[in-house]
């Protein structure tokens, strides 16, 4: 909360704690979490099932409130970005309405924030266009496929537009094509519009292909072991992904993750 | 043709030659023409014929013919009602509605196999069992001679129906068009309203919804005398027990429509800021659609019961209600079931048109949903 820092840092967490209070005791969700983003980073989670990657987003998006510790968006609170509309977010379920076509669930965001009707047809048919659903804006939810209607809702975080996007497992559901597709797609939105992402994936050559952090958590408590920085060039090919040096990163992720699993 | 179909057709020709064998010299021409119409529907059983001209053969077959016998065969038999029933007559009502029963079976037999809704199916099998309620209802109450004043035939309400449309259509304004109509419009709509008051305030939803459980739960009917007392004979007073009877179901309703939309739905909105009206218009409110829905069917219904009993407590000399309770004590049975049938078709028509708007608001509910 303290403008000290260098007003380029968007995301600021010290000392972060976590707790869930359920009928058969405390989880500790995130226990210690020390994390700082830069504008324009591109910020990759990953960690086991359960180590708190979802509930960390969740905790800068202002959707859950931590225990103790602090954390700055934006140098604000999490409440006051959240009205400042500060970061788009894509959750780990499509949840679109089903009462609404795919054009109308994207520009949802857009109505809320009184944007003009063209000003809304004109983001609906861009992002509609960049997540490969062209010809599928009049259908309604339920007529799609699960991985469209993931992208779909990526769509609509793309539509919203803000300088921080929070991504809980995007891509989870879609194969493996059209997900190099998108991985190529944000990478190249990322350069150009040098948004600040944080990516929350299981896929070890995913982070490694996005990422210039990638931040390894492990759970029970939820902590983060690692935090290796990417020095990979910012233009990646797709087959950067056989060059000695991805291999290199993503060897380094691997080893962290197993360190957490090891603590058990 | 299947088992069941063949032993529809076989039974069918049994009770035609019972009723020819027994009645030969007693029976009406267009009797005899209908019990030989049966046993030529009979035929089309037989092995040897199939056989010799099959194009023939497969249009006999068709579910048209056994309608046909079996609107002839009904039709003689309602003409004969008042000459008596033997056993004979009896038969050929019972072979009508063997081959009435086997036309239905080949039609939804055809509709399965075909593809796509076929409205003449899923509307005409209904009004076709409607058809043989009443027939049976007619045959029955005339062939045993049953005392109008217990059970009045069709014929006889229908007759009143025409020739009292004036005072039903008086009462029909005065019990659906002022008292249920207005009843329902304000109790329904106030309710919603209120729901949403006592949705966003939590001490109204905690003292007023446990409330509103157990008035829901009363025979609130009984304060019809009450509503007299306090807003007079005329329709004013069924108007405000309606609202007290709908009210308590729609707002229930209403409330747990408007926690409907999942957590993770309201998650998304609150990340886009959004104000507790964007979030009322724009999730929670369509996402209770089917639930106010369900409270608007069992209203419709609740209100017509409403407004019809509440005028047996005190009433301007008009209404369903009010003309029920005379005519039973003049024991004009056949006025009170004609006013019955006005109900029933007001009370129908309701809630079918409720139904379509659901099916339109609601389209996307998973019970709704198409494609
Ligand atoms: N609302 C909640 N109430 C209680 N416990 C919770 C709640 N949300 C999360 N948890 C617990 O907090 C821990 C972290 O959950 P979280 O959803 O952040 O995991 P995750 O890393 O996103 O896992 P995944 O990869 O499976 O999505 C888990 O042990 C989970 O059971
Ligand atoms: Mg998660």
């Amino acid at each position: 909360m303290t403008k000290s820092s260098s007003s380029s840092t968007v995301i600021k967490a010290e000392k972060l704690n976590l707790d869930f209070e359920t009928n058969d005791g405390v989880v500790h969700a995130l226990r210690d979490l020390d994390l700082e983003i830069e504008a324009g980073e591109f910020v990759s989670f990953i960690g086991p099932s359960g180590c708190g990657k979802t509930t960390f987003l969740r905790v800068i998006a202002d959707l859950e409130t931590p225990t103790a510790g602090s954390i700055a968006v934006n140098g604000q609170t999490p409440d006051q970005a959240r009205l400042a509309r500060a970061y788009g977010y894509v959750f780990q379920a499509p949840a679109l309405l089903s009462w609404r076509t795919i054009n109308r669930n994207i520009s949802l965001p857009l109505e809320i924030m009184g944007l003009s009707r063209a000003e809304q047809q004109e983001r609906v048919e861009r992002t509609i266009n960049l997540v490969g659903l062209d010809g599928f804006g009049g259908k309604f939810p339920w007529q799609l496929s699960g991985g469209m209607q993931q992208r779909a809702s990526i769509a609509r975080a793309l539509a919203f537009d803000a300088d921080l996007m929070l991504m809980d497992e995007p891509f989870g559901a879609l194969d493996e094509i059209v997900r190099d597709h998108l991985n190529e797609q944000v990478l190249q939105l990322w350069k150009k519009t040098g948004k600040t992402i944080c990516f929350v994936t299981h896929s070890i050559p995913e982070a490694v292909y996005l990422s210039t952090k990638i931040v390894v958590m492990s759970p029970r408590p939820g902590r983060i072991t690692d935090v290796i920085t990417s020095d990979l060039p910012d233009d990646r090919p797709l087959d950067i992904r056989e060059t000695p040096k991805f291999l290199e990163i993503a060897q380094r992720v691997r080893e962290g993750l197993r360190e957490g699993h090891a603590d058990e | 043709m299947t088992n069941l179909q063949k032993l529809l057709n076989a039974a069918a020709t049994l009770c035609g030659f019972y009723a020819l064998v027994t009645g030969i010299g007693a029976l009406s021409p267009a009797l005899l023409v209908a019990a030989g119409l049966v046993i030529a529907g009979g035929l089309r059983l037989s092995p040897v014929l199939a056989g010799a001209w099959p194009g023939a053969w497969s249009i006999v077959m068709r579910s048209q013919f056994d309608l046909l016998i079996s609107f002839v065969a009904a039709g003689a038999v309602l003409a004969a009602l008042h000459d008596g029933m033997a056993g004979a007559v009896w038969a050929i009502a019972i072979a009508a509605w063997l081959h009435g029963w086997l036309a239905v079976e080949k039609t939804i037999a055809d509709d399965a196999r075909s593809m796509g809704h076929n409205w003449v199916v899923s509307l005409g099998v209904p009004l076709f069992f409607g058809f043989w309620l009443l027939f049976f209802w007619e045959a029955l109450t005339i062939g045993l001679g049953i005392p109008t004043v217990l059970l009045p035939p069709p014929s006889m309400i229908g007759a009143r129906l025409v020739s009292s449309t004036a005072i039903l259509m008086a009462d029909f304004r005065q019990t659906f068009l002022k008292a249920v109509l207005a009843g329902y419009a304000i109790g329904c709509g106030s309710a919603v309203l209120v729901a949403i008051l006592v949705d966003r305030n939590d001490f109204l939803r905690r003292g007023l919804l446990p409330i509103g459980n157990f008035i829901s739960a009363l025979p609130i009917i009984g304060v019809a005398p009450i509503m007299v007392m306090w807003f007079g004979f005329d329709w004013q007073s069924k108007a405000a027990v309606i609202v007290i009877m709908t009210f308590f179901p729609m707002m229930v309703n209403t409330l747990s429509g408007l926690s409907a939309a999942s957590v993770m739905e309201r998650d998304l909105l609150n990340t886009y800021a959004a104000g507790y009206w964007q979030s009322l218009f724009k999730l929670r409110l369509p996402a209770a659609m089917p639930f106010i829905f369900n409270a608007l069917k069992i209203n419709s219904t609740l209100a017509l019961i409403g407004a019809i009993v509440a005028e047996f407590f005190g009433t301007p000399i008009v209404g369903i209600g009010f003309r029920i309770s005379t005519e039973v004590g003049r024991m004009n049975l056949d006025m009170v079931w004609a006013e019955i049938a006005v109900a029933a078709l007001a009370g129908s028509a309701s809630y079918g048109a409720l139904s379509l708007l659901e099916r339109r608001v609601t389209f996307w509910h998973p019970s709704y949903r198409t494609e």
